[in-house]
């Protein structure tokens, strides 16, 4: 175990992307790709604020088994507008849009992104995308779930479905151009010397999802198409009675839709390796293995989307190719928690709070996953299909996993993006409030799914009360630990002590400019001589 | 029996099913604590001591990638042929099975016995009997969930789709609507009665003016004028009906196909031409709904092989 | 003290240099990262009209007379007389690249107003002619969906159902009409560029521009060949 004994007292620059320029067109004309992070930072806060606020209205009502606070009618409109705006107004952008906006470059040695002027262009789409979905729910919102069956949708559903399927089709283009983005990025910017076994983790991860981006988002975007010229013309594409067939709706839908989850859980893994590479200060064990599981995780992606319809009605061998690929995507999943896992073996385990999100992360996701096959396999899935088992499933990889990943990633590289600290303590607090809110919250509903409580149900059962008042007591310890980072993160950025270039003592590209660092990032490209996380025997410098 | 925790196991896949279940829940909770504690054991022996302390930095491992690699698939492999056998089993009724017919609408279930009555958000059974469920929905999707039995299956517009179950325990049993159908999906719910053979057959009794389903379906078929063109054993240029069901029909577009439920219901709804006859049949498209359709088919099947004929309920 | 971000245009650039963007390091990094990005475009293009490719091909395995009926349906004349039109534009359009490269400014205006005259004519001429002509005949399925009665005999002779070969007029438009909108699309692109080249901006060595539109229109063209075969000809019209 080596150290060293160099203090530097931490400074900030007196220009940086920050103050290099002023007025609110310096900002919404920027093409600079550390202010677009931010403004998709505040977005997508917006955003997790609504859905957030919708899922607390939900579980205030799940009180009582017959709706303690309003119809049935209500509440469809609830959880289906929670399912949109969580999945495509807050999950998908956040990880890519703010942390792979702000760190892509940098980590790579590059000024920008390949496209800056379409990066800009990406997050106006994407406020248009909200505003149109927004107004949709404001007029009176779609009560079809996220998923929008048809015929449901199409033919007897009498919310805003044309309009919210527009908003989301929008959405749908901001992403496309994101990953785009991304993609030509890392192919063409990388600085000197950087090869694409020398970048980061969260490199990779971003690649991956940003293939998926590319690739999966177009299929959502003809199939709203199919639903919206359903809806305006009431021609049978999806309706029985005139020889449509509701079941290609689901083909379509979830060939986007498995794929999409991926794109929702990859950007955190890639978060969480940096994390427990800087929580430790040591190179991710297995780093070839880690990035060789992100693109095959993006790779079998698009073979299972079979395992949503087991019960629909397609054919039992079908349903054996799904189910056997559905394990296989499994794998790649547990071979990085493994490897993360070893990390910490014979490390320096800091109890920072991006560290404890790390940890946090790895245990909810192995949970989550492991959930997932009893999905997975056929057999089991029969009795848990469209229960609440299902949504424990898939709360606890994108609440467990995703949005804790993110979380700590936002507390990584905050010091980075502001050049303040947050304060560690109350960081610490509502990183434990969060993790004991989410089980509570999550943990119950694995039981109440196997008891068959069927989800999107407003009013249920008297026996499965006890399990629903303990998930929503969850729900609120939950709430509480979101809403302190907002206020800690928001006081640092003006009072919080100075950072300096590298608080954590980590490696990485980022950590050698300064904090905030300036517009064109790098003095000079930079040459890379070392591997990703080369600790190394070499001293590390802390501030 | 772990109450409140358990659901009834009130059928004969209920017990395999929760063995399953419970395997899977045993590797969860093995493997997740394996993680946590390995993660937390970590985090303490090698906490960070000294604020500039970097520890010693070594390379991967192979053997153990290949391990934690191999030894998951193959449990992966094991539970997928577990389950995929059981989802066979699950999938198949025995041929003996009793049917009864369901038909789904926002926001009820309709439920035909064979023998006449028919019964809303209700289904009656008798115990340690096999029965295939044949349902259809007349306007979105719904699905028809017991938990008890631990079955489910989506019930879809335009076709037919089955399950089967049999129960192993009197009592009351919850039904849901296992998707979501507008806005009273979740009062789309019901109870199912599995009744001793005794009790069963006098609640079929009881069930006055309950004509059997094939009854039905000869008056219907009598009122649309399907005998205009239709006899039993056929005429020129109009297939035979005894004997339909359950036998192979050449189309004319070349593909050859059972003559099962849902095709009849098709060549009710949409024809397709069969080779060596003219396509002449009309549609009865928007004229029946669902549950008519069944009462059809339940009479075509009455017609039994050729030369034979079905003994009728007087 | 504001960073100098402005745009650099030819002015700045010395006699005979390309402007390179600030984010880029030379001019080679720029071409190849905004050919890469036209390329990355083109396959997310594949997957959205893939989704309708996937449905039509779905019903057409179902609904086999159906779509065949409706495929005769279809005035064919219209169907060639474009892929003819579509294929010598591809071919006006490479040539336009091709005088990119060498720098030939009046060449380049020349084919580039030629693709788009061919480009405005398709979608002129398949609008008015072509959909409008559908629309009178009574095959438009949620406009004005009365087939005639000439069409309702190509119906029966196929032993077809009139809402199954309704279906094939759904997808027809669809699959058409997007592909109608991408051409539309291909068109404005032909208009910039040809301000473009009259700005001088695409024969100073830099025609990366024009190549990444050409890139573009190919593919237009390309789900074009497609189309055609499987809406026109698949019926089994000549045989």
């Amino acid at each position: 175990m080596s150290t060293v004994a160099v203090e530097v007292t931490p400074t900030m620059p007196e220009v940086h992307y920050l103050n290099a320029d002023y007025g609110w067109r310096s900002w919404l004309f920027t093409t600079d790709h550390k202010r677009i992070a931010w403004l998709y930072l505040f977005a997508i806060t917006g955003f997790f604020a609504v859905g957030g606020l919708m899922a607390t209205l939900m579980r205030l009502n799940l009180i009582e088994p017959q709706g303690a606070l309003m119809e049935p009618a209500s509440y469809n409109k609830l959880f289906t507008a929670h399912g949109l705006i969580m999945i495509f107004f807050f999950l998908a952008p956040s990880i890519p849009t703010v942390l792979g906006n702000f760190l892509i470059p940098i980590m790579i040695g590059a000024r920008d992104v390949a496209f800056p002027k379409l990066n800009l262009l990406s997050w106006y789409i994407f406020m248009l995308a909200g505003s149109v979905f927004m107004l949709a729910v404001i007029r009176g919102g779609v009560d079809t779930g996220w998923t929008l069956y048809t015929p449901l949708s199409t033919t007897y559903a009498n919310g805003h479905v044309l309009s919210a399927a527009v908003g989301i089709f929008i959405s749908g283009f901001s992403s496309i151009l994101t990953g785009l983005n991304f993609m030509v990025t890392i192919h063409k910017m990388r600085a000197p010397g950087m090869t694409w076994f020398r970048l980061p983790l969260f490199i990779w991860s971003l690649y991956a999802t940003s293939v998926i981006f590319i690739l999966a988002m177009p299929v959502i975007a003809i199939t709203l198409a199919l639903i919206a010229l359903e809806r305006v013309f009431h021609v049978g594409i999806f309706d029985p009675a005139l020889g449509g067939d509701p079941i290609l709706f689901q083909h379509l839908f979830w060939f986007f839709g498995h794929p999409e989850v991926y794109i929702l859980i990859l950007p955190s893994m890639g978060v969480v390796s940096e994390l427990v590479a800087a929580g430790c200060r040591k190179r991710i064990f297995g780093y070839s293995f880690v990035a060789f599981s992100s693109v095959a995780i993006a790779a079998i992606s698009f073979m299972v989307w079979g395992h949503h319809m087991f019960l629909t009605g397609q054919s039992v061998y079908a349903g054996f190719v799904f189910s056997a690929l559905s394990f296989a995507v499994a794998i790649p999943s547990a071979i990085k928690v493994f490897n993360w896992t070893a990390t910490m073996h014979k490390a320096s385990v800091s109890y920072d709070t991006p560290m404890l999100y790390a940890i946090g992360f790895i245990g909810l996701f192995t949970i989550g996953g492991l959930t997932g096959l009893f999905l997975a396999s056929l057999g089991t899935d029969v009795h848990l299909h469209d229960t609440y088992f299902v949504v424990a499933h898939f709360h606890y990889v994108m609440v467990g996993g995703a949005i804790m990943g993110y979380l700590g990633g936002l507390h990584l590289w905050w010091p980075k993006m502001t050049g303040k600290l947050y304060p560690e303590a109350w960081a610490r607090f509502a990183c434990l409030l969060v993790f004991a809110g989410f089980n509570l919250t999550f943990g119950p509903q694995f039981i109440l799914g196997y008891l068959g409580m069927p989800r999107r149900y407003a009013v249920y059962p008297p026996e499965f009360q006890v399990l629903n008042v303990m998930s929503s007591a969850g729900a609120s310890i939950l709430a509480v630990g979101y809403f302190i980072p907002l206020v800690y993160f928001t006081w640092s950025a003006f009072k919080g002590p100075i950072a300096g270039p590298n608080p954590w003592g980590a490696k990485g590209l980022e950590w050698t400019i300064p904090s905030p660092p300036p517009t064109n990032n790098f003095e000079e490209t930079p040459i890379v001589t070392q591997e990703a996380y080369a600790y190394g025997p070499e001293e590390a410098h802390v501030g | 029996m772990l109450a409140p925790f358990q659901p009834p196991e009130a059928s004969t896949l209920s017990v395999e099913w929760d063995y399953l279940y419970y395997f899977l829940t045993a590797l969860t909770i093995f493997f997740a604590g394996l993680i946590f504690a390995t993660v937390f054991y970590f985090a303490i022996k090698y906490r960070r001591r000294d604020k500039n302390e970097v520890p010693p930095q070594y390379e991967g491992n192979l053997p153990l990638e290949l391990t934690w690699t191999i030894v998951p698939a193959g449990i992966c492999v094991f539970i997928f042929i577990w389950s995929a056998h059981l989802f066979m089993r699950a999938s198949t009724p025995p041929p003996a099975a009793t049917e009864i017919f369901v038909v789904g609408k926002q926001w009820m279930w309709k439920i035909q016995h064979p023998e006449g009555p028919r019964e809303i958000n209700e289904l009656h059974v008798p115990v340690n009997a096999p029965i295939k469920l044949t349902m259809t929905s007349e306007d979105v999707i719904h699905d028809f969930g017991v938990p008890a039995f631990r079955i489910k299956r989506d019930v879809v517009p335009g076709m037919y789709s089955t399950e089967w179950f049999e129960a192993t325990q009197t009592g009351q049993f919850h039904l849901f609507c296992d998707q979501f159908c507008g806005m009273g999906h979740s009062t789309m719910v019901g109870t199912v009665f599995v009744m001793s053979h005794a009790d069963y057959a006098r609640w079929l009794a009881s069930q006055m003016n309950a004509k059997p389903m094939f009854a039905t379906g000869e008056r219907l078929y009598g009122q649309l004028g399907c005998d205009t063109c239709h006899t039993p054993d056929g005429k020129p240029g109009v297939p035979p009906l005894r004997g339909l069901y359950g036998s192979e029909v050449k189309l004319q577009n070349g593909k050859t196909v059972t003559a099962d439920d849902a095709y009849l219901r098709e060549s009710i709804l949409g024809p397709e031409a069969i080779v060596g006859y003219p396509p002449t049949m009309p549609t009865y498209q928007g004229q029946l709904n669902e549950e008519e359709v069944l009462q059809l088919i339940a009479y075509i099947k009455s017609l039994g092989p050729p030369g034979e004929r079905k003994a009728t309920k007087q | 003290m504001p960073t100098d971000r402005r745009r650099p245009t030819l002015a700045d650039a010395p006699f005979g240099a390309v402007p390179v963007a600030h984010q880029f390091d030379d001019f080679e990094q720029q071409t190849t990262a905004d050919t890469f990005g036209m390329w990355l475009f083109l396959a997310t293009e594949v997957l959205f009209f893939g989704g309708l490719f996937c449905g039509y091909s779905l019903y057409r395995n179902l609904y086999f007379d159906a779509f065949t009926a409706g495929s005769h349906l279809l005035k064919v004349k219209y169907g060639a007389f474009y892929t003819v039109l579509l294929i010598c534009s591809s071919l006006t359009m490479a040539l336009g690249v091709r005088s990119a490269q060498l720098r030939r400014r009046t060449a380049l205006t020349v084919y580039l107003i030629l693709t788009w005259i061919m480009g405005f004519a398709f979608v002129f001429i398949k609008l008015r002619y072509e959909w409008y002509g559908d629309y009178l005949e009574g095959l438009a399925p949620g406009v004005h969906w009365a087939p005639s009665s000439e069409s309702m005999e190509m119906i029966r002779h196929f032993h077809a159902t009139v809402p199954h070969v309704g279906l094939f007029f759904i997808f027809y438009f669809c699959m058409t009409g997007l592909h109608a909108l991408h051409m539309i699309v291909g068109v404005g692109l032909l208009t910039t560029l040809l301000i473009f080249t009259r700005q001088g901006r695409v024969t100073g060595g830099n025609y990366n521009w024009v190549e990444i539109v050409g890139l573009y229109w190919h593919f237009v063209d390309i789900v074009w060949i497609f189309l055609f075969p499987l809406l026109y000809l698949i019926g089994g019209r000549y045989v």
